[in-house]
């Protein structure tokens, strides 16, 4: 007891220490984070700042970018009609595929989320995988050749009379984009779903909810992260969608990620293709804030 | 309680591939009854109660509910509803729109379903929580939601799977009281399982007993305590001694140290048989004489000695093939003994009950 008594009393607390604390916490997690901040600096944010100036450089007479002279004249162009088209166009597309996954990519998630064996389950997900073993780009070419006028596709629309030759039209391109994107689809679906509490569907048939109400009033609403992480992550890179509508698209299905490759290339007007890509980036990124803000009331 | 049956099970088996989860059980609960199936985990108990809901469908059998075939429903076209053990409450909706589901499903008129779903939060005095979102709420609230959510729609039978489970003991012996209240309170039928033998016995009208998918006994609380049928609901409900015996003639049993004592025993003579004697019912007296004539007296030595703070256990040698164990409740100026003592141990021939093996 004597030794006890002789310790200083402990205090209740030490308001400097605390900080000191706190500090060290903050300057831990910046650490662990600056590789992330680097990279973001040096491969997103800078190179975005160099995007917006361009936007409103001027065009030597040879069409070089000339860093001066600046204007608003390229966001000016963007109401042109080619630009509405090809963004109606992009955007149409986009959406559909969106869409067309989701409701391919729903079901396919939900079966593999309810096999009952967990092997069962890792092979399905390593079959949805298997396609990114091989580069994107060679898939698309493959897709050139199931389309193309001796290709089997082709062939089967010709027997049946439903459709004729397929490449370079937009269900081409639409077909490809479907292809590319299914997986960014199925996966977010399938961790939402694979988490689900069933207790609580069968908690939904216990009060009278028929198979098909319990789904959608139930099932659905608790799986809606995995619907919007799947929705976006198929609608960006659908709308800036390049490789496909390059390989696949003809020249009248121009989207605007080839539209502002054309800029940069050929078209030699570097100031548009800098303007275009910043007003996509800024629409996608407040459509996308609307969306989640949408889907988070009611989570 | 009527004698109508609410729920009939006729031979009901349940295989899950080769296992029998529920093997060829009958059971008939009465309207308005409160039973419980007891039994450990993994007996089958929790399958019983999916199939009457509907969550399961047997392999065999056959399940009436009030006197309607049911067997192989869906669960949404029972009039049956459960508490289910994880409450299962809709994270997505509000408490007021928990409870307002079934009722949602069941076509109730808007205006009349807000009404009824508002009886029924006030039932389990949540009328403060109806706007909240059940993880904004304690585990004994949301448990008072899952039964508000389940009773109304007015069940014929209500179903609740371990509901108490998840609270604390306080807490727990609590919704115990308030269960039995509104079970009174509503009339309905309440099939009530549970692995916890005091949660039953407090609440019931009648316990069924269930091992490795059998129904042992089915009777009420006090036969079930008093007169297990078999070693296995003499063990489980309770603690108690088993001492082996030879039955000698009707109601007597000869002992492992050659006495014979009197006990409830209807086995013909020479069967084998165990005694089950519960600790509490066991007296112990310094010298034979000092206990009641009609009472059955053993000379035993203390081997050890447990302190429960409400009572002390005294563990006995006396030659019966096992120890014996002796509860003595701790009133004051109430003799003790020490380990090596010898005492007499005397037990009324109601307080042994002969098993056969």
């Amino acid at each position: 007891m004597t030794l006890l008594e002789e310790h200083p009393p402990v205090e209740a607390a030490n308001p400097e220490l605390e900080a000191q604390s706190v500090k060290a916490a903050a300057r831990r997690g910046l650490l662990h984070a600056l590789p992330a901040y680097v990279y973001l600096v040096f491969f997103f944010a800078l190179p975005l700042v160099i995007v917006f100036v361009f936007s409103f450089a001027s065009r030597s007479t040879t069409g070089r970018p000339v860093l001066g002279g600046w204007n608003l004249d390229s966001y000016a162009r963007l109401v042109e009609p080619v630009i509405r088209t090809i963004a109606a166009r992009s955007l149409w597309l986009a959406l559909l595929n969106t869409v067309i996954c989701l409701l391919i990519g729903y079901p396919f998630a939900y079966w593999i989320a309810t096999r009952s064996k967990s092997s069962n389950r890792n092979l399905l997900l390593v079959l949805v995988l298997i396609p990114f073993w091989s580069n994107f780009l060679v898939r698309t070419y493959a897709w050139r050749v199931l389309l193309d006028s001796n290709g089997p596709v082709t062939g089967l629309g010709e027997a049946t009379g439903l459709w004729g030759q397929m490449l370079f039209t937009q269900p081409a391109v639409f077909i490809g984009l479907l292809y590319g994107y299914l997986p960014f689809m199925v996966l977010p679906l399938y961790a939402a779903i694979e988490r689900l509490d069933w207790s609580l569907v069968e908690g939904a048939r216990d009060l009278y909810a028929t198979g098909w109400e319990a789904f959608r009033k139930v099932t659905l609403p608790l799986s809606k992260p995995g619907v919007i992480a799947g929705s976006i992550l198929v609608f960006i890179p659908s709308l800036g969608a390049y490789v496909t509508p390059d390989i696949l698209g003809g020249a009248k299905t121009t989207l605007l990620g080839n539209y502002i490759v054309t800029q940069f290339t050929s078209g030699r007007n570097w100031p548009f293709g800098a303007a275009l890509s910043f007003v996509i980036l800024a629409a996608m990124l407040i459509a996308t804030i609307f969306y989640f803000r949408s889907g988070g009331k009611t989570l | 309680m009527t004698d109508r049956c609410a729920v009939g099970i006729h031979g009901v088996t349940k295989r899950f591939g080769d296992v029998a989860a529920v093997d060829a059980i009958d059971l008939e609960i009465a309207d308005g009854e409160f039973f419980s199936l007891l039994g450990p985990s993994g007996c089958g108990k929790t399958t019983t109660l999916r199939m009457i809901a509907g969550l399961e469908f047997p392999t065999e059998g056959s399940i009436k509910i009030f006197g309607e075939e049911m067997a192989l429903r869906p669960p949404n076209k029972r009039p049956v509803n459960t508490v289910f053990q994880s409450y299962a409450l809709f994270p997505h909706m509000t408490v007021e729109q928990n409870v307002a589901f079934g009722l949602e499903m069941q076509d109730v008129p808007k205006a009349e379903a807000r009404m009824r779903a508002g009886d029924a939060i006030d039932m389990v005095r949540l009328g403060a929580m109806t706007k909240r979102k059940p993880s904004q709420l304690s585990g004994g609230q949301q448990q008072r939601v899952a039964l508000a959510r389940a009773l109304v729609n007015r069940p014929k039978v209500l179903l609740l799977d371990e509901p108490l489970g998840a609270l604390d003991l306080k807490l727990r012996q609590a919704m115990q009281i308030e269960l039995k209240d509104i079970q009174q309170q509503v009339g309905i039928t309440f099939v009530f399982v549970t692995h916890d033998q005091e949660e039953a016995l407090t609440m019931s009208d009648r316990i069924g007993v269930m091992s490795e998918g059998k129904l042992l006994q089915v009777a009420p609380a006090e036969d079930i305590y008093e007169r297990p049928a078999n070693r296995f609901v003499a063990e489980f409900i309770g603690e108690t001694n088993f001492i082996p015996g030879t039955v000698v003639e009707r109601d007597r049993v000869r002992l492992g140290n050659g006495q014979v004592v009197t006990a409830r025993a209807e086995q013909p003579a020479g069967t084998a048989v165990t005694l089950t004697l519960r600790p509490e019912k066991l007296h112990l007296h310094e010298k034979v004489d000092e206990a009641p004539a009609d009472y059955n007296n053993i000379t035993c030595r203390i081997v050890r000695r447990l302190y429960f703070g409400d009572s002390r256990y005294y563990e006995l040698e006396a030659g019966l093939g096992a120890i014996v164990d002796c509860r003595v409740e701790n009133i004051p100026r109430l003799r003790t003994w020490s380990v090596d003592d010898e005492v007499v141990l005397s037990f009324h021939r109601q307080a042994a009950e002969a098993l056969s093996e």
